[in-house]
């Protein structure tokens, strides 16, 4: 991937050069908008109360505090629950770590059979799994609160894990299959008939040549899951919440004196894991997003 | 692909010697490979009818709760069009779409110009361009219940933006759009555009990078200048970028809930309610099931009437190829 303009020869003269200081500057300007919310979120964390009511909007901490992010994690209360964000940051592990894995597996089986196995309707089969993804939750919030109602599992976590697994497939699936389209069909019709069964090939061949991908589909399932915010409200109740949940409790809550830097800390702890996914792994999630978007 | 195991070159060799020997023996195999072509269905079978149950099975019980007189509790007594009679009939309902018109046109117009060009100008050999591509995407890494913090604290009037202008010396300065009722929609906006328009800048860029260089490079030696390069020949052809581009973001834009709860709550009162809002509100909160229902299913014809040309049309440029 290199510049569209790197075919043309260098800019020369005084006005090319004002124009690139320009140039440098707007890029710079947007930067700092895109980087706004999170200097006010992380500046004003470790600021004390006192501090925040004297300093301003922009303004750096005078002296770094680290107590908001202590009480935030241990105290603060969501609802009438004071045990911190800890308790609801541990739900939303519970409920991530499995639905991804699950739902990974799945996506690679998924993909591995649509692709090296194709029987009759497996367009028909994967093109509906897909057009799914698209259409809005809210056409399917009511029934799926009934069912897990009727399964037993309304406002638990394993209630989640199954919504997330399930409306997880559509992606998780269209990833691995257009990963296995690009794997020459001769490598499976080889092992068949060096004697390998579908799932020894699937194992022994397809698994090792899919980490890449794989990397892609935990970290976007991971990313989506832990944002998640719409089916952790309808679904999970009191104590069983996602992290996200809790947070919008703790922040629209009312009562007492408004904490503004335990609200920040707050919001920093629930946005910590996939920013630091992020920060490690960008390149991956931005390959899932640009894959799980623009191509139907 | 750097990640060739073993076991790979293995097969592909093996495939090879296959190949120049013919596929005889099909009788051996026969039986084991119908086994196997079952195998494939029985694996993706437990997918597939979760699927079917929970996304198109749900759709149906929603159509089907949306032709009712549920309240509280589903009911399942046909009451025929009643609850689509009556949705059409709630002002709050016509806020909700008025300011989905206002909020999608906005949020799809900014974040669509506001990603080109950034796409544009860091095409443009950049030193840090990996850097501010960083910058400029990582809002779509966080949940808008996150960043909707920050945001809400930015916008407030009494803490944020515009006590910050006054303290600089300008008394009068006045930003208080979330708090007032014809102006709260457009604070989602901006925070909208703050999510998505990287996200735009990334599609754009890869796109960008997939232009012929020689054709710029002929135009550039014919005497163009670079904006009418980009305007003229550049920005033509990634016109299917747009489409997606537009799609996706109409996608957001309907779909967008995170963003109002967390943001503006749907007020003052309901002036920045959004369909997605309208639903959870009736279903969850006002038990006027059916109703929710029926607005539920204005959202997904909604999002059909955008999807499915857009699907149809990529599938038929597919087969054109």
């Amino acid at each position: 991937m290199s510049s569209l303009t790197s075919a043309l020869p260098p800019a020369e003269g005084m006005g090319p050069r004002v124009a690139r200081w320009g140039l440098y500057l707007i890029l710079l300007l947007f930067a700092a908008y895109y980087l706004l919310p999170l200097v006010v979120m992380l500046s004003t964390s470790f600021k004390s109360l006192d501090e925040i009511r004297t300093g301003s909007l922009l303004s750096l901490p005078r002296d770094i505090s680290t107590d908001a992010w202590i009480y935030a994690w241990t105290r603060a209360c969501i609802g009438a629950d004071c045990r911190g964000m800890a308790p609801y940051f541990m739900n939303s592990l519970v409920i991530v770590i499995p639905a991804v894995i699950i739902s990974t597996l799945f996506g690679a089986l998924n993909g591995y059979a649509l692709t090296k196995w194709r029987f009759r309707g497996a367009n028909v089969v994967f093109a509906m799994i897909l057009f799914g993804s698209f259409l809005p939750s809210q056409v399917m919030l009511l029934p799926m609160a009934q069912t897990l109602g009727f399964l037993g599992l309304a406002g638990s976590a394993g209630g989640l894990i199954l919504v997330h697994v399930v409306y997880g497939l559509a992606f998780t699936t269209l990833f691995f299959r257009n990963y296995y389209v690009s794997i020459p069909d001769d490598l499976v019709k080889a092992a068949t008939i060096d004697g390998a069964g579908f799932f020894q090939i699937f194992t022994k061949i397809m698994v090792p040549l899919s980490l890449p991908i794989m990397v892609v589909t935990i970290i976007w399932q991971f990313t989506q899951i832990w944002n998640d915010f719409l089916f952790g409200a309808s679904f999970a109740a009191g104590g069983a919440q996602p992290v996200t949940v809790a947070l919008n409790n703790l922040v629209n809550t009312t009562t007492g004196v408004k904490q503004y830097n335990v609200d920040m800390a707050a919001a920093m702890i629930a946005g910590l894991p996939t920013l630091v996914v992020y920060a490690l792994a960008g390149k991956y999630f931005i390959r899932g997003l640009t894959a799980g978007s623009v191509k139907g | 692909m750097t990640l060739q195991t073993p076991s790979y070159k293995a097969a592909a060799i093996s495939a090879q010697n296959n190949q120049t020997q013919s596929g005889d023996a099909p009788a051996r195999s026969s039986f084991g490979e119908l086994v196997q072509r079952h195998l494939s269905k029985l694996v993706v079978a437990p997918s597939f009818a979760a699927i079917l149950v929970f996304v198109y099975g749900f759709i149906l019980w929603t159509v089907y709760i949306s032709f009712t007189n549920s309240r509280m509790l589903p009911s399942y007594e046909l009451v025929g069009m009643d609850a689509y009679t009556k949705l059409w009939k709630i002002e709050r309902w016509y806020v909700a779409i008025e300011n989905l018109l206002i909020f999608g046109g906005l949020f799809i117009g900014v974040s669509l110009a506001i990603g080109i060009v950034l796409a544009v100008m860091l095409d443009q050999r950049i030193r840090g361009e990996g850097v501010l591509r960083t910058i400029y995407l990582y809002p779509m890494a966080l949940s808008f219940i996150v960043t909707g913090t920050a945001w809400k604290w930015i916008l407030n009037p009494s803490i944020g933006i515009q006590e910050f202008v006054r303290d600089l010396g300008f008394p009068t300065f006045t930003f208080d759009w979330i708090v007032q009722q014809d102006t709260a929609i457009y604070t989602l906006v901006i925070a909208a555009v703050w999510q998505s328009s990287g996200f735009v800048m990334a599609l754009f860029l890869a796109a960008l990078r997939g232009v012929d260089q020689e054709i710029i490079k002929a135009a550039y030696l014919d005497g163009a200048s670079l904006p009418r390069i980009y305007w003229g020949i550049v920005l033509p052809s990634v016109r299917p970028v747009f489409m997606s581009a537009f799609v996706i973001l109409a996608h957001l834009a309907v779909k967008s809930y995170d963003l109002v709860v967390a943001l503006t709550g749907g007020g003052p009162g309901y002036a920045s309610d959004l369909p997605a809002t309208f639903m959870y509100e009736m279903t969850f909160r006002r038990n006027q099931i059916s109703i929710g229902s029926a607005s539920a299913m204005m959202m997904l014809a909604t999002v059909v009437a955008i999807i499915v040309p857009y699907l149809y049309s990529e599938l038929k440029g597919g087969k054109r190829v």
